[in-house]
């Protein structure tokens, strides 16, 4: 599983870091960054799918390998 | 400049005259040696500060038909409208119109909200309060606003909202969590001896309306004793919009307030959130303005208030008519987060607003420049294209791309300490009061933010 981050439709919600912050972090204007290059490791993937799932701008997307 | 002579300056008495000519009428405020002039009425475009809003509510009466005649500060429509939306929306109706305030509409779908959200070229936040006085193409600065950044357009308002979004940041928030716990803890202390099965409080007057606006003081370094004029700003600024403006009475009182605040900050400077604004940050190299320093703070002081009072307030509403939710939120703490984010699709407080900025098409429907165009998120939040079940509210719900604090670019800056306060809030008063139900009639806000205003909950159950 890959995990996409969009900086550009980020509105700083905030939301991914609050569910996953293994995957992802804040700078200090609210802005998302992605901290995992490459393939999720599988016990960080469902924190993926619901950060994808709670962030109200559609900044996030999962892209599932295979 | 000292304070007593900004007290006085800014404290001389308008002189209102009708100008023969146009009709309008003038209001000439001196202060500090200088005098402005704000003209309300309805002369030429390009030649207003004020323009008065050909409405009078009188001459309308209560809503019968909300897809004709929407109006979001009719008393009916806050306590109902969930189903004022439903109604619309199964109707096939996306957007909504008004004559009312000199032309309205209203979007109601998740789509249509963040159409608008996104278009800042026509559609402007000079404005973002519904009201009979709208500012017209002379109100400076047009692209900065009152209280930037959130009556700011691009390209101001990236500028304005950088210096505002570090202090906001969730890791300068999260530092707060003791101190909010701290306030709610005392604040339930000072209800007194309750007798369970008998003890009736009011969850909205003595618990909710008090968190934000001690917290927001705190941070603006405004005296804890100010908290009741707070709340009084709020509530001209947000729900005296029929009222003239510029002749409301005690209308100029948080323009003066705020003067004052500000000439104390520069004699004292301290660590706050004013100071930070007057000394610290720059937009080109330069200190900000007084007139935009004074707007944010404006902004920080009203927009963190009766919006997380009204979140906090509308979900001891839901729990004091769902214990089960109550229930689960206590037996496993790991669902909190979820009920949060729940409590905030589905209790949505915030509808914002824009003004047309110039003539279009909207999905058929004919804009023209200067109607009010309503931003109501919560609505958005209850589209059953975006959520599933979105009427029913799902403790645990997994998937929540809820719109509470906005879409786009003006996503609410206040975000982080809204859902810290809210939590907090939320989570010492269920632990204190493991059963309570409601207790009488509900009084519901009027106008864009959506919350109970008086809350009767009888307690049933006090933890040691």
């Amino acid at each position: 599983m890959r995990v996409h981050l969009d900086a550009e439709k980020c509105q700083g919600h905030n939301r991914c870091y609050a569910l996953a912050p293994e995957l992802f972090d804040v700078d200090d204007y609210g802005q998302a960054m992605l901290l995992v290059e490459g393939d999720v490791p599988a016990e960080l993937q469902d924190k993926a799918r619901l950060a994808a799932s709670n962030c109200p701008e559609y900044a996030i997307t999962i892209t599932e390998n295979g | 400049m000292s304070i007593d002579e900004s007290t006085e300056s800014t404290a001389a008495e308008p002189i209102v005259r009708i100008d023969p000519e146009t009709g309008n009428k003038v209001i000439t405020l001196e202060r500090n040696g200088e005098s402005f002039d704000f003209v309300i009425g309805s002369s030429p475009e390009g030649t207003d500060i004020w323009q008065r809003v050909p409405y009078d509510a009188d001459d309308y009466g209560p809503v019968e038909n909300f897809d004709t005649d929407f109006d979001h500060a009719d008393p009916a429509y806050n306590p109902n409208a969930p189903e004022v939306w439903k109604e619309l929306r199964e109707s096939g109706c996306p957007v909504a119109h008004s004559d009312r305030y000199g032309g309205m509409w209203a979007p109601i779908t998740h789509d249509t909200v963040n159409e608008v959200a996104y278009d800042t070229e026509n559609f402007t936040s000079r404005s973002v309060i519904v009201a009979v006085g709208r500012p017209g193409d002379l109100s400076l600065p047009a692209p900065i606003g009152g209280a930037p950044p959130i009556t700011s357009d691009p390209p101001f308002h990236g500028v304005a909202r950088r210096l505002l979004l570090p202090p906001f940041a969730p890791k300068k928030i999260e530092p707060w969590e003791e101190e909010v716990q701290k306030l709610c803890r005392a604040l339930l202390d000072d209800m007194g001896e309750i007798v369970p099965g008998e003890t009736v409080i009011d969850a909205a007057v003595q618990y909710a309306q008090n968190i934000p606006v001690n917290v927001i003081g705190r941070m603006l370094g405004f005296p804890q004793e100010d908290e009741e004029l707070f709340r009084k700003f709020v509530h001209d600024a947000l729900e005296r919009i029929a009222e003239e403006p510029g002749t409301r009475v005690g209308g100029d009182d948080l323009g003066h307030y705020i003067t004052k605040q500000i000439e104390e900050h520069r004699t004292n400077p301290r660590d706050d959130l004013t100071s930070y604004l007057l000394d610290e940050v720059e937009i080109d190299g330069n200190k900000l303005d007084d007139e935009v320093a004074a707007g944010m703070i404006i902004l920080l002081l009203i927009a963190g208030i009766d919006t997380t009072w009204s979140a906090i307030g509308s979900s001891l509403w839901h729990l004091a008519q769902n214990p089960d939710d109550h229930q689960r939120m206590l037996d496993d703490p790991e669902v909190i987060p979820f009920a949060i984010e729940e409590f905030l699709r589905a209790y949505a407080p915030v509808t914002m607003a824009r003004m047309v900025a110039k003539d279009n098409d909207f999905h058929g429907c004919p804009m023209k420049k200067d109607d009010w165009v309503l931003l109501p998120f919560p609505a958005a939040n209850r589209d059953p294209k975006k959520f599933e079940d979105p009427d029913s509210f799902i403790v645990d719900r997994e998937e929540n791309r809820h719109a509470a604090f906005g879409l786009g670019i003006h996503r609410c800056l206040g975000s982080n300490l809204a859902r810290l306060e809210l939590r907090v809030a939320i989570e010492e008063f269920i632990r204190r009061f493991p059963r309570f139900e409601l207790a009488g009639d509900v009084r519901w806000s009027v106008g864009q933010i959506r919350g109970p205003r008086e809350l009767p909950v009888r307690i049933l159950d006090v933890a040691n």
